[in-house]
């Protein structure tokens, strides 16, 4: 039995090893949510911009919408936001922004360096509203119809063949 | 011509390797001494034939030889010669070769200098490191030779990546690599004792110098990156917990346990299985951190480009280096046996908790880099957890890190006193707190965790300061002179590196809380006051490098209404590649640093400008090159250089090692 401990580091390491193995096969693809379906958390955040002004679940119904968490300290978000900008320059729906876990500074200074897509940023400082969420990580984006129920996630950064071949279709079946 | 040479010495090189791999190995086993002999000549062949392929790629990119395919993508004819020469290890076909070249390299270190061990150790060891070598030779000839031709040849090369033409790149790859490369060495001497069976503290003894050199290249290679990173990447930040800095930063803990453990094992003999399992954890790591980097399965901002066969290979060579190693470990180290044995209270103790401390915090670093793929396995998605997670975790972990290394040097190997250390480090505790706090009030507004920084840097400055006097006092009849003669290199080296973790801390703490940045839109002639410091933006115009095009601000600084100093921050279009780069401005001082960039142009000749005051940051770096000297003089201890060892008796402090190590050591002088 004295024999077993040493053999601990082999374990792990065998462990490592096949997350490793499983990892190396993986690509960002978009995962089944509980919340698909349900009407998105109810939330009432400050703008990152100006803390004076605030957003609620309700000024968005009625709209579709595109929920994008970010965050000026996640290194995947650097890799998607350009392909964000571009997105929003399109206009094919208004992308709000969640501000996840950062410093108010911090994320102007990220957007106005990297240009702002977002109709506005949701600062959720704490991170409680992206919790509601179910936010694994960052990024994550959602869709979110007229009546407020969460359509489609994406954890991950966006691709361009999500944005065309998943985003774009759903959103002009729900606009209409 | 000349990649079809440096191809064919990369096969002649395979070849040499398996001979090392094998013949010596063999020989150690069945006791042929001619077989054994064979190591030696043969890994410096090895190194030889590598860096003649190494050559012959610098050779091809410094004549613009478009016509190979790895050239062709990494330069262009537009770029300065010293950056097509960087350029050799700008992509990933050349940093494996580079990692190749800094391993053969150590091998034929090793090889030239280990006159003092015993035959079949050397043979052992060499040839551990020749099968390593023989893995990365198959790796590049397979999946990544840097020599593929292209087919009809290009006009033009698509250049190096602009982030990467920068001074820092030059050194900062090289450094890292020797840094990361260099535990194979300390991996090698694990392997090949435990093949052996023979870890005693001669084998420490030997292990030693070597993993401290590792040790000052993985410190100063992390600095440089981190340096490159500040000024390069145009956010002001020093350290991102980015994958690829994660990949570096947990060899270096690992590393900093194993010279701890190292010597633990040196001098008392004690914590032998222990050594050997952090010294192939250490090498372990920094091949998963290849793995990490090469294989893109996490995303960063180094973003290499990444190719599944590739990370297949490397995965595959991973399992099958450090599955054989901690297998052998399993199997050898249960008979390896305890040392002496020690009390709780005692040098070993703390050494321990140091010990402990350091790879619990390699563990946060891994769970924290690996999380997000064990998510991504697990089908949940690709995210990164980020800073959050990283600062919550490293304060409670550094803080009683640092409060051991005050206590741990003062205290007596095998059995200390409790009410004795007190007495000792009482003045060292109470000028800690006392000077934090009067500090901390003089600065004003540092908050809890500036505190805390403060009061660990006056505690390490303290309790070193102590235990220099104590060892400097005169005593039975021996004057300071004398005394400080007796104080070996080692443990001066280790006094001057625990100081440079001050410095480091000191850097940290003051940015972190003292730091002010500001994105300001500016128009020529606005102005934006920092504390004492007044910017003023000029304008910007349009300047051209050799392979780019940049707009250049132009801000004065000047402090009290004195004479403005100019800084100038571009914003690079590289012309090949149509990438857009921040060149940030630094002003660097001793006490702060005025760091400047470009953001983006909004509308006339309105721009934002992003202003930083960095209070410090300097200390970083410079805590880092402190910690570096340090290991540089503990390295060159000279009970370590064996030839004048043996003529000089009694250097040692520790009377009980010069009974222990050198029976064991005399017969492997014989050989010299």
């Amino acid at each position: 039995m004295k024999r077993a401990r040493f053999l601990v580091p082999l374990g792990i390491f065998v462990a490592l090893a096949i997350v490793l193995a499983i990892g190396l096969n993986r690509d960002p693809r978009e995962v089944p949510s509980p919340l698909i379906g349900k009407p998105a958390p109810a939330f009432a955040l400050p703008t990152l911009g100006n803390p004076e002004r605030a957003i609620a679940t309700a000024d968005l119904k009625g709209k579709v919408w595109m929920l994008n968490v970010w965050a000026s300290w996640c290194v995947a978000c650097r890799e998607e936001h350009p392909l964000l900008v571009a997105f929003a320059k399109r206009g094919t729906v208004p992308i709000y922004g969640l501000n996840y876990k950062d410093q108010r500074d911090d994320g102007i200074a990220w957007l106005a360096q990297r240009g702002d897509p977002y109709r506005a940023s949701l600062f959720d400082a704490d991170g409680r509203v992206g919790i509601d969420f179910g936010v694994y990580g960052v990024p994550e984006t959602f869709i979110i119809d007229k009546t407020g129920t969460i359509r489609f996630k994406h954890i991950g950064p966006l691709t361009p063949e999500v944005l065309t071949t998943v985003i774009e279709p759903l959103v002009r079946k729900l606009d209409v | 011509m000349i990649p079809e040479l440096g191809h064919f010495a990369l096969w002649l090189a395979l070849g040499a390797s398996l001979v090392l791999g094998v013949m010596p190995m063999v020989g150690a086993g069945v006791g042929r001494h001619d077989w054994m002999a064979v190591a030696r000549p043969t890994a410096g062949t090895l190194f030889t034939l590598v860096a003649l392929a190494f050559v012959c790629l610098a050779a091809s990119f410094a004549n613009n030889d478009f016509s190979v395919l790895y050239v062709a993508t990494n330069s262009n004819r537009l770029l300065p010669l010293h950056y097509r020469i960087a350029a050799v290890w700008g992509g990933h076909e050349g940093s494996i070769l580079l990692w190749l070249l800094m391993l053969t390299f150590w091998t034929a270190a090793v090889a030239r200098f280990s006159r003092h061990l015993p035959d079949v150790l050397v043979a052992r060891i060499l040839a551990v490191m020749g099968w390593l070598s023989f893995g990365f030779l198959l790796f590049v000839l397979v999946t990544s030779n840097p020599f593929d031709r292209l087919f009809p040849a290009a006009a033009e090369g698509r250049d190096l990546n602009p982030l990467l033409q920068d001074p820092g790149m030059v050194i900062h790859p090289p450094m890292l690599y020797m840094g990361y490369v260099g535990l194979s060495v300390a991996f090698s001497f694990a392997v090949a004792a435990l093949i052996g069976g023979q870890l005693d503290a001669s084998w420490a003894r030997w292990t030693r110098p070597w993993t401290t050199a590792a040790w000052i290249f993985l410190t100063i290679g992390i600095a440089l990156g981190s340096g490159w990173a500040y000024y390069e990447l145009g956010w002001g930040g020093w350290w991102f917990w980015d994958p690829v800095e994660n990949a570096s930063f947990m060899p270096w803990l690992v590393a900093t346990a194993l010279i701890h453990s190292l010597a633990v094992t040196e001098k008392r003999g004690s914590f032998k299985s222990w050594t050997v399992l952090l010294a192939i954890l250490a090498f372990s790591l920094s091949l998963l951190g290849t793995f990490l980097v090469r294989s893109g399965v996490l995303s960063s901002v180094h973003a290499f480009a990444s190719d599944p066969k590739r990370g297949l290979f490397i995965l595959a060579f991973l399992v099958v280096v450090i599955g054989a190693s901690l297998a052998l470990y399993a199997w050898r180290a249960p008979s390896v046996g305890l040392g002496k044995r020690f009390a709780f209270v005692s040098r070993e103790t703390m050494l321990l908790g140091n010990n402990v401390l350091l790879v619990v915090a390699c563990g946060a670093v891994l769970l924290g880099t690996l999380y997000p793929l064990a998510l991504d396995a697990l089908n949940l998605g690709k995210i990164s957890v980020g800073p959050p997670y990283f600062d919550t975790v490293f304060v409670p972990l550094l803080t009683p890190l640092v409060f051991l290394m005050g206590v741990g040097p003062m205290a007596r190997w095998k059995d200390a006193r409790l009410p004795d250390l007190a007495m000792r480090l009482r003045w060292a505790a109470g000028t800690a707190v006392v000077a934090a706090l009067a500090v901390a009030w003089l600065h004003g507004g540092l908050g809890i965790v500036g505190v805390l920084g403060l009061l660990m840097v006056f505690w390490i400055v303290a309790s070193v300061a102590t235990d220099l006097v104590e060892r400097l006092r005169p005593d039975a009849g021996k004057g300071l002179v004398e005394r400080a003669r007796q104080v070996p290199r080692a443990l001066v080296g280790m006094m001057i590196a625990h100081v440079g973790i001050a410095v480091f801390i000191t850097g940290v703490t003051l940015v972190k809380s003292g730091e002010v940045e500001r994105d300001v839109k500016m128009d020529v002639g606005d102005t934006t006051t920092i504390g004492p410091y007044v910017f003023t933006f000029r304008g910007a115009q349009a300047v051209d490098g050799p392979n780019y095009r940049a707009m250049q601000g132009v801000i004065e600084v000047s402090k009290n209404g004195a004479a403005p100093t100019t800084l100038r921050p571009e914003k690079r279009l590289y012309t090949a590649t149509q990438a857009s780069l921040t060149e940030a401005a630094i002003d660097t001082g001793f006490t702060r640093d005025l760091y400047v960039s470009l953001g983006e142009a909004v509308g006339g000749s309105a721009w934002v400008v992003r202003v930083y005051v960095k209070p410090f940051v300097d200390w970083i770096w410079g805590g880092c090159l402190v910690m570096a000297i340090g290991g540089l003089v503990a390295a060159t201890d000279r009970r370590y250089r064996a030839r004048t060892r043996r003529s000089e008796a009694g250097i040692d402090d520790d009377p009980v090692v010069a009974a222990h190590a050198r029976p064991s050591t005399t017969p492997a002088s014989s050989t010299t």
